[in-house]
């Protein structure tokens, strides 16, 4: 409704505007600074399409920074498919991504759930909670997984209490990931902080409404507060699987930048480092990055796919 | 559908004490669920907290005594790990902390110029192309930045900026970190458009406008840029282990990396240590700019 009033009063201005010089002119020099202030964006702006466009060709050449890039039409995308460690790569990242993200955000939603009951020191609980995702990135925490996960960490001293003995977390290569996932899931604070946001938004008469119909509380949840937060969930999914997929700082503090054990934590952006940074094959590691562009691309057309079925619009 | 599935009295017996109860159970509740409630979360929150404590308290421990304790007061106090930090690695710490504090100073800077200019062409200024343009800026907030890497490293490199800090710093001023635009735009756009129009009627130009009229009431939307700029760019470890290959040169991520190529246990403490230090301005930040990371992230999502 209001844009068909603006509609109506833009069209009744519109003759009386025609006519006077003195505000087209103000419009056009609007214009003129409106690109004014753009500016430096549209330097960056150039600074990403250029590389975009050019590491799209450079996927289609062999290039060793050195010499001039020898065009070798799909040659690259050939070799990626019949690379064991592109394989594991992938492998590697995939389990990373689809084990830590769906947890993370259950444990983000649950513990949100429960603070937004309105309990005392709620501020305090958020902030705990947030903490570890400001950290979780940083060389210091990885370095220091590496130790609490270590063969006499505490993680083994404390699993000794009860008389176990914990495995070599990081020097096994069955379970070296699993530390790394269980990192990822200590920093759920951030998707936890836009839950709560989200769960403030949903109306308080609805849960009034319903708990008279005499709802309860697990239907209330199941009819009202996840409708209502499903866009913010679909958000949060998109964001953590894209961030998932780029994971690099952990692999490499974590197995000293070789992915290893046993190949064991080479993430995806890991081996395009290796590759077009150590090995110096460019055109390689451009198409790895234009696969890895595809293959998030499609996971978020999924899920914009999928989310028809489950996420709700309240307008 | 639920008041037909119940009982037709039902309702009004239980739906009253129901209400009532669903606000204060939150508040008040019965002191048993409140306190099982808090004991969950306080635990939850231990659990959490329980690593940084325990690096905190094994930096403060001699280096054979770290491992297989797992309480977090020290037995014997030992203070040197962090004088022994200090000075283990080529140069002493404080040349890598003042190496990311210019990096992170010059990213804040340009971060807040240029995202402020371009949030505020978005925000509040009618031009051709507006649309196309924050459409193109929204998807260059899902684009990966590893396919725009090899060609941005080839372009560095032959400009002479590599063993430099303006491959990490120059992007910023470039307005290329889309969330701070669009975190800008969000908050400028709930100002009052009357205020635009003021500042015209006493002959204020676009720019001072922004100057003096939009950009001090975006302070709170500024300090949250400045904040997680900070943060990110305090951590950052791909870009400086791509550009930086000069030891005397890295920043504190790549410094403390070093620490495990001398790895050997007499370095645990030491290293414990300079962790400590690399890690204390973060949570300085946080706790002094909670509020502007909870608003942040509320509004825009970031991390």
């Amino acid at each position: 409704m209001s844009v068909l009033t603006k509609q109506a009063a833009g069209a009744a201005a519109l003759p009386g505007r025609g006519g006077k010089p003195g505000r087209a002119h103000g419009k056009r020099k609007n214009q003129r600074s409106g690109y004014l202030f753009l500016l430096p964006w549209f330097i960056g702006m150039l600074f990403t399409i250029i590389p975009f466009f050019a590491s799209l060709y450079l996927a289609f050449t062999d290039y060793n920074l050195f010499t001039e890039p020898n065009f070798v039409g799909l040659a690259n995308f050939q070799a990626l498919f019949e690379d064991p460690r592109l394989l594991q790569s992938l492998k590697v990242t995939f389990i990373y991504t689809f084990v830590s993200v769906p947890i993370s955000l259950a444990v983000a939603l649950l513990i949100a759930l429960v603070l937004n009951r309105g309990l005392q020191g709620l501020a305090i609980y958020r902030s705990v909670y947030y903490l570890p995702s400001l950290l979780g990135g940083s060389v210091a925490i990885v370095m220091l997984w590496r130790y609490i996960f270590g063969n006499d960490g505490i993680v083994n001293g404390f699993l000794g209490l009860f008389g176990i003995q914990g495995p070599a977390w990081v020097t096994d290569p069955e379970f070296a990931l699993s530390t790394l996932i269980v990192l990822n899931v200590w920093t759920f604070g951030s998707p936890m902080v836009i839950f709560l946001a989200g769960l403030r938004q949903v109306p308080a008469m609805y849960y009034e409404a319903a708990s008279i119909d005499g709802a309860s509380r697990w239907r209330q949840f199941r009819s009202i507060t996840l409708p209502m937060i499903s866009p913010i969930i679909f958000f949060n999914l998109i964001m953590q699987l894209i961030g998932s997929f780029q994971t690099f700082t952990q692999g490499y503090v974590m197995s000293g930048g070789t992915g290893g054990p046993a190949d064991s934590t080479l993430f995806y952006n890991l081996y395009l480092y290796q590759k077009g940074f150590t090995e110096f094959e460019m055109g390689y590691a451009s198409a790895m990055a234009w696969l890895l562009l595809m293959i998030i691309a499609i996971f978020t057309a999924i899920n914009f796919i999928a989310s028809k079925f489950w996420v709700f619009y309240d307008n | 559908m639920a008041l037909l599935e119940s009982p037709p009295k039902a309702p009004i017996k239980r739906g009253k004490p129901a209400k009532q109860a669903d606000p204060e159970d939150a508040l008040t509740g019965t002191t048993g669920t409140r306190f099982s409630r808090h004991l969950i979360l306080c635990l939850v929150g231990l659990v959490m907290l329980y690593p940084l404590l325990w690096l905190i308290s094994s930096s403060f421990k001699p280096s054979n005594d770290i491992f297989r304790q797992l309480g977090l007061w020290p037995e014997n106090w030992d203070f040197s790990n962090y004088a022994q930090g200090w000075t283990a690695l080529d140069q002493p710490f404080h040349v890598y902390l003042i190496n990311s504090l210019i990096v992170v100073v010059f990213s804040i800077v340009g971060n807040i110029f240029s995202c402020a200019l371009a949030a505020y062409a978005f925000a509040r200024m009618e031009f051709t192309g507006r649309k196309l343009f924050f459409a193109l800026m929204l998807g260059t907030l899902m684009l990966p930045g590893h396919v725009l890497l090899v060609p941005q490293y080839i372009i560095f490199s032959q400009l002479g900026w590599l063993d430099t800090y303006l491959p990490l710093i120059v992007p910023n001023f470039m307005a290329t970190n889309a969330f701070f635009i669009f975190l800008m735009v969000q908050f400028m756009k709930a100002l009052p458009k009357e205020l635009d129009d003021a500042a015209q009627i006493d002959g204020c130009g676009p720019f001072r406008t922004f100057l003096r009229v939009i950009l001090p009431l975006c302070v709170p939307a500024m300090a949250t840029t400045a904040i997680f700029t900070f943060i990110s760019t305090w951590n950052e470890f791909f870009g400086p282990l791509l550009y930086i290959q000069n030891q005397d040169l890295y920043t504190v991520p790549l410094a403390l990396r070093a620490f495990m190529d001398s790895e050997g246990q007499s370095m645990w403490g030491p290293m414990f240590a300079m962790s400590v230090v690399s890690i204390a301005p973060i949570i300085g930040f946080f706790i002094a700019g909670q509020k502007y990371l909870i608003n942040g992230i509320a509004t825009t999502g970031l991390k």
